[in-house]
């Protein structure tokens, strides 16, 4: 698994990688309440605006980690947004995209490195 | 900056894992490790343990209650002078614009008027106390006192474990209480719709007060996060958000706390700051006013959202002053002003949400009807 400053953990999986939020993010945001996810299909750049999560502190956006197609989302959170503080890192995983470079992944942190950082 | 001020209860909020936050210059918990949404529910179902300590607590003394009442009329268009020894009443601080200046809690204890101001506030209103008071009229601000509030519909059990008066108090009764050795100045209210009770303790005891009531099973710590939904879900306006120097109490929809001895036609009708204004909205109504808001849709709205009479074009007729998620409606609940036309229960509005306008409608207040004991 790879990680941002943002956040964000990526598993890649075949030529997708699947994107959410990790356990420290999801503590630090506290009981969310709403997601807003983006429409598959679309095409985004590191760094856009992706998705709008709130917790009941307030509003974040996660940007998108790295260049590329969304080819899926995981729509169960809309219905479910408590899901993120339950299962962070597994289940409530917020979609896939396809990357336009791959190579771009070697430049985000590993678990070791995003430990580090949180520290 | 200057240092954060810290209620005699700050090291115990670290002991219990909470998550410090600067608030009104003091540092508070604005959760602890269970979280704002189980916090929230905690008080709904059993008792939750807040710390208010940051607020002000003021006692006022002079040559009898008749002049207490009488001068503190002067400043506040209540009724002080009825309010029987042992009862409490709301009430606020007005301007010579009809604005509201801060809000407040007053009891009479015996001959003193006993009041609780915000801590954003304290300063002021106590400056504001002081230079409209005579030679008589005596303004303490009590600085070594803290205040606990135990709120939800198991206070009163846990603290009849202690003090069996207790359950001999109705909503807004006051009385001095003995809880676990501790003089305790006790008033049935709070900030949460709920019932409970407000605790003004020494300094000193508020350590072991404060952990003599987490000791019960019933009770767990409640931070200033759960605090600001339980209050919104119960109507309830937090100063200088839903009402501010600009806002008058009848464009706030507190018209209720003004009572009829002040207003127009009354006994002591007028002689609080701003009284033309004020008894001007009561008889010509208002442009403006405070309603409850319900998104139908799951996105929050939250403060400064603007809102609107179409799901197109026009201006903005109103603004939310107050919104978030509120666990017990179980979706997203906010409090702002629209004009008075729009302002019937059910009227339809949009609000504007990253730049798309999402449908909500006016809803009465409380979202979560009270719980008090009458």
């Amino acid at each position: 698994m790879k990680f941002t400053e943002e956040h964000e953990w990526l598993r890649q999986e075949g030529d997708e990688v699947v994107v959410g939020i990790t356990i420290h993010a999801a503590e630090q945001l506290g009981d969310v309440v709403f997601i807003e996810l983006p429409e598959e299909g679309t095409v985004v750049s590191k760094d856009d605006e992706v998705v709008v999560i709130e917790s009941v502190k307030a509003a974040s956006d996660i940007l998108a980690p790295l260049d590329g197609e969304i080819t899926e989302v995981n729509s169960v959170l809309v219905d479910n947004p408590s899901l993120v503080n339950e299962d962070p890192q597994g289940e409530a995983w917020f979609f896939k995209m396809k990357l336009s470079d791959s190579s771009q992944l070697d430049e985000l942190m590993d678990e070791a490195a995003y430990q580090t950082f949180i520290a | 900056m200057d240092a954060l001020l810290e209620t005699p209860l700050a090291e115990l909020h670290r002991q219990l894992g909470a998550k410090m936050v600067p608030f009104a210059g003091y540092a508070m918990p604005v959760q602890y490790p269970a979280g704002v949404m189980q916090e929230h529910n905690h008080t709904r179902t059993h008792a939750g343990l807040f710390d208010v300590s940051h607020m002000g607590q003021v006692l006022i003394t002079g040559p009898s209650w008749e002049a207490v009442a009488l001068w503190f009329e002067s400043l506040i268009p209540m009724d002080v002078l009825d309010l029987a020894d042992g009862r409490q009443r709301y009430g606020m601080f007005t301007n010579d614009t009809g604005g509201i200046e801060d809000d407040l809690m007053f009891a009479r204890r015996g001959e003193a008027l006993f009041v609780v101001v915000n801590a954003a506030c304290k300063t002021a209103d106590v400056a504001r106390m002081r230079a409209a008071a005579g030679p008589d009229i005596d303004v303490t601000y009590i600085e070594d006192r803290a205040l606990l509030a135990l709120q939800g519909p198991q206070a009163e059990t846990v603290l009849s474990r202690m003090d069996a008066a207790v359950t001999q108090m109705r909503f807004m009764d006051c009385d001095q209480l003995k809880l676990g050795g501790f003089a305790v100045w006790a008033s049935r209210s709070g900030y949460t719709g709920e019932d409970g009770f407000e605790l003004s303790v020494a300094a000193a005891d508020a350590v072991a007060l404060a952990q003599l009531l987490l000791a019960e099973t019933e009770v767990a710590p409640i931070g200033l996060g759960a605090r600001d939904s339980l209050r919104l879900e119960a109507g309830l306006c937090l100063y200088g958000h839903d009402m501010d120097a600009k806002t008058s109490p009848i464009e706030a929809a507190l018209t209720w706390s003004i009572q009829k001895v002040r207003r127009a036609g009354g006994a002591r009708a007028a002689g609080f700051p701003g009284a033309h204004v004020i008894l001007g909205h009561l008889q010509d109504g208002v442009e403006r006013r405070r309603v409850g808001l319900r998104p139908e849709g799951r996105a929050p709205m939250r403060e400064g959202v603007e809102l609107f009479a179409a799901e197109n074009g026009g201006v903005a007729v109103g603004v939310i002053t107050s919104g978030g998620f509120g666990p017990t409606i179980g979706g997203p609940v906010a409090m702002g002003y629209v004009p008075t036309g729009l302002s019937k229960p059910g009227q339809p509005l949009w609000g504007e949400v990253r730049g798309k306008r999402l449908p909500l409608h006016v809803a009465a207040l409380p979202f979560v009807p009270a719980n008090f004991k009458r």
